[in-house]
């Protein structure tokens, strides 16, 4: 028999499926599954109390067989296990979240920190006031505290810099602060309309991303297939919202560097395509558009000819801004060579999506794992390989023009669509589910589990940032802390959704 | 320079002259119009997922409501959401909509404390809090300081600090973990000082109301000086509600 179940993206299974290992052998058979192999990666690792304990659940999605790879095992929460983390950085994080969850402890994890100070946590004694920061004993060195309230108008998180005169040696990023209990309140909140809201608000940056993760879990879940004129639905959305955001980043790193030009430029070029949401939709980010087995609000050719319009006008000044910008020494200067993050660390500590793609990793589930009319569109991910700034805004710069590509191919052919039909069903008791989208920041990834009458027994979410926000880290080390700004925009990753 | 020149005259003219008459395109779910048909009430209050709509007589508290749109979407004889924008107010009670009302919300100058309009008639410089906000509403009160949108025309601009402050902008529903950092924030501001909610998550809550991890007791020990709602809050709401409540004299 096979200790581990091999899934698709989408696929439910039921739960008594997945092969349950005992831990020495859940342990080798995960950090095993990573070894020398860069096209696997660790997609969830999560804990949750069932009956006879602390069941642990590890998925991992191997990217070439385009399969994801299942197993469990038993842990009761008063132990004290080898960590997979002292093999592999991949699971670091993981770890910390069961760690703080249940109280499961580690014998050799090798930065058992808190992750978030969720409400339901194990050691109430632990806050967020009190977190336990690495510090250098140096009448040198100094340390520059940041947040959890920022200059600017953007979500709260605590940065402590330890610095020798303008350089960062080290950055620690303590997040948490926007921590609302979202997977809880998966369990408790019955209604799907309020299922669906609360999906739309993980994160209001990827309204898209994030809803329809959710609703791939819950067709799934509930065994519908829905038409095609949904799935087109969302692909389009996705990437109008990853155009959407790679403008308005854009726009900010401008805004870091001190460049008014591009920061305006940029900053009004977002504007036509939330605005066009808003057409589609009536919401500018996306809200209440993309709902479980329903095209809510169908795209019509009306709207197709008119977002054909909007993307001709956008393209020339999008197109003009960039060549400015990149030509630029003044900006050129400021981009290149800043805030490195190596092959190596990317591919250490696990980044996904743009976090990867910026440092010759190729990670991107359009490709590997893919869904909606992804297939078809054989998207070819944009990879670059100096893993700095430069990188990273070339990303946007080309993902924002081969989004608009893809988004052209599908207007070439909208589908018929079916006014009000609204598929429903009973989600299968019993049963575990796993979604992957690729946001704009990278990979999403929603697992389900029913309970006995086909409640959410639980219900994990996973936002690229949950990886990414380590690269960022990284990113800075050694870089003068006045670039940390550029670096951060750069990344541009999820308070809301880490903190959940 | 001279490629500089030609970017800036591509652009046309991006600003809208008139924010307080600007049309808002498609089909914006502003302000609610909520007709005296009669309708299955317990089909309507099952619909809404954040309890936004009460009956006898059928209301819609836009301080509850996530604008979805699908009470609208069954019910259309009996609910309309027009893409009137302007829907702030400095007073709790006019975001609930009733039927057969199709009054404008507006900022109430009667009600306004008597030093907001002569301290920040000219100039306001706000601090603003994310206390659990999901980055849509933070994101619009970054756009309504684009060169479209432009609040600052008007001199009402966002500041690094709350030492710089004449008062706090909180969106979400502030978390148990962002509690004490509010507070923090809000004592730094010297008076006088003003409080506004921007967003359905700050004003009720909305869909994270009723959750542990959220501590919403800050709200319960100050006046709140302007309600901005939306889902997220579009920004012609934002600097229509900030500019009455600064500016907008008694009759």
């Amino acid at each position: 028999m096979m200790n581990y179940l091999s899934i698709k993206n989408n696929q439910t299974v039921l739960l008594s499926e997945i092969p349950e290992l005992v831990y020495n052998e859940f342990l080798s058979l995960n950090t095993g599954f990573l070894e020398g192999t860069p096209a696997r990666h660790c997609v969830n690792y999560f804990g949750y109390q069932n009956k006879n304990g602390l069941k642990l659940i590890c998925c991992i999605a191997d990217d070439s067989l385009h399969e994801i790879f299942i197993s469990s095992s038993l842990a009761k929460t008063s132990d004290k296990l080898d960590s997979f983390s002292a093999i592999n950085l991949n699971f670091e994080k993981f770890e910390r979240e069961i760690h703080e969850n249940f109280g499961l402890g580690y014998t050799n994890h090798p930065w058992l920190k808190p992750v978030r100070f969720s409400q339901n946590r194990a050691d109430l004694s632990k806050t967020i006031a009190n977190y336990p920061f690495f510090a250098i004993d140096s009448d040198e060195l100094h340390e520059v505290a940041v947040g959890p309230i920022h200059a600017g108008v953007i979500e709260p998180g605590h940065f402590r810099f330890i610095c020798n005169g303008e350089q960062i040696l080290h950055l620690e990023i303590q997040l948490g602060f926007q921590h609302r209990g979202i997977e809880r309140q998966f369990l408790e909140k019955k209604k799907l309309s309020q299922l669906t809201t609360l999906a739309e608000s993980i994160t209001g940056d990827t309204v898209v991303g994030h809803t329809t993760a959710f609703s791939q879990v819950w067709e799934s879940l509930c065994g519908i297939k829905v038409d095609r004129d949904i799935e087109y639905a969302r692909t389009l959305a996705l990437e109008m919202e990853r155009m959407a955001i790679h403008t308005g980043d854009l726009s900010a790193v401008c805004t870091d560097i001190a460049y008014q030009l591009g920061s305006s430029v940029f900053g009004r070029l977002r504007t036509p395509l939330i605005n066009f949401m808003q057409e589609w939709g009536g919401n500018r980010l996306s809200k209440g558009l993309i709902r479980p087995g329903w095209n809510k609000f169908p795209f019509t050719p009306e709207l197709a000819k008119r977002l054909a319009d909007v993307l001709n006008i956008f393209e020339p000044d999008f197109d003009e801004m960039n060549e400015q910008l990149f030509q630029l020494p003044s900006a050129l200067s400021r981009f290149e060579r800043t805030g490195v993050v190596s092959h190596e660390d990317v591919l250490s500590i696990g980044t996904v999506g743009m976090a990867a793609r910026m440092s010759g990793l190729n990670r991107d589930i359009r490709t590997s794992h893919p869904y909606c009319l992804y297939r078809e569109l054989e998207h070819e991910p944009i990879i670059k390989h100096h893993g700095d700034v430069y990188s990273r805004v070339q990303i946007r710069r080309k993902e924002v023009k081969q989004s608009m590509e893809q988004v052209r191919k599908l207007l070439s052919n909208v589908p018929d669509f079916r006014t009000g039909t609204l598929k429903s069903g009973n989600p299968k008791p019993n049963a575990f589910t796993l979604s992957l989208v690729e946001g704009w920041r990278g990979e999403i990834c929603h697992c389900a589990i029913t309970g006995e009458k086909g409640e959410l027994a639980l219900y994990k979410i996973k936002d690229p940032s949950f990886h990414n926000w380590l690269a960022l880290a990284l990113a800075v080390r050694n870089n003068e802390i006045s670039d940390f700004p550029i670096c951060n925009k750069s990344f541009n990753l999820s308070y809301s959704g880490h903190d959940l | 320079m001279f490629d500089n020149i030609k970017i800036l005259y591509h652009q046309g003219k991006q600003f809208i002259p008139d924010t307080a008459n600007a049309k808002v395109p498609g089909i914006f779910r502003g302000r609610p119009v909520i007709s005296t048909e009669k309708v299955n009430e317990k089909e309507l209050l099952e619909l809404c997922p954040v309890d936004a709509i009460s009956v006898n007589p059928v209301s819609i508290d836009l301080g509850k409501c996530t604008f979805c749109g699908e009470c609208a979407m069954r019910f259309p004889k009996k609910i309309k959401f027009t893409t009137d924008y302007k829907i702030s107010t400095n007073e709790r009670e006019r975001l609930i909509v009733k039927e057969g009302d199709d009054r404008a919300i507006e900022v109430n100058p009667e009600t306004v404390r008597e030093e907001i309009h002569r301290v920040f008639g000219r100039s306001l410089k706000l601090r603003q809090i994310s206390a659990g906000g999901d980055n849509s509403c933070e994101w619009e009160l970054g756009a309504a300081n684009n060169v479209q949108f432009d609040m600052s025309r008007f001199g009402i601009e966002f500041v690094a600090s709350p030492r710089h402050a004449d008062g706090i902008v909180i969106t979400g529903p502030i978390t148990e973990n962002m509690a004490i950092p509010v507070q923090i924030c809000y004592d730094a501001v010297p008076e006088p000082k003003i409080i506004v909610l921007a967003g359905t998550d700050a004003i009720s809550g909305g869909i994270h109301a009723d959750s542990p991890a959220v501590d919403r007791s800050f709200l319960d020990k100050y006046h709140i000086d302007l309600y901005i709602p939306g889902n997220p809050t579009h920004p012609l709401t934002i600097i229509n509600g900030l500019v009455d409540l600064t500016r907008k004299r008694k009759k």
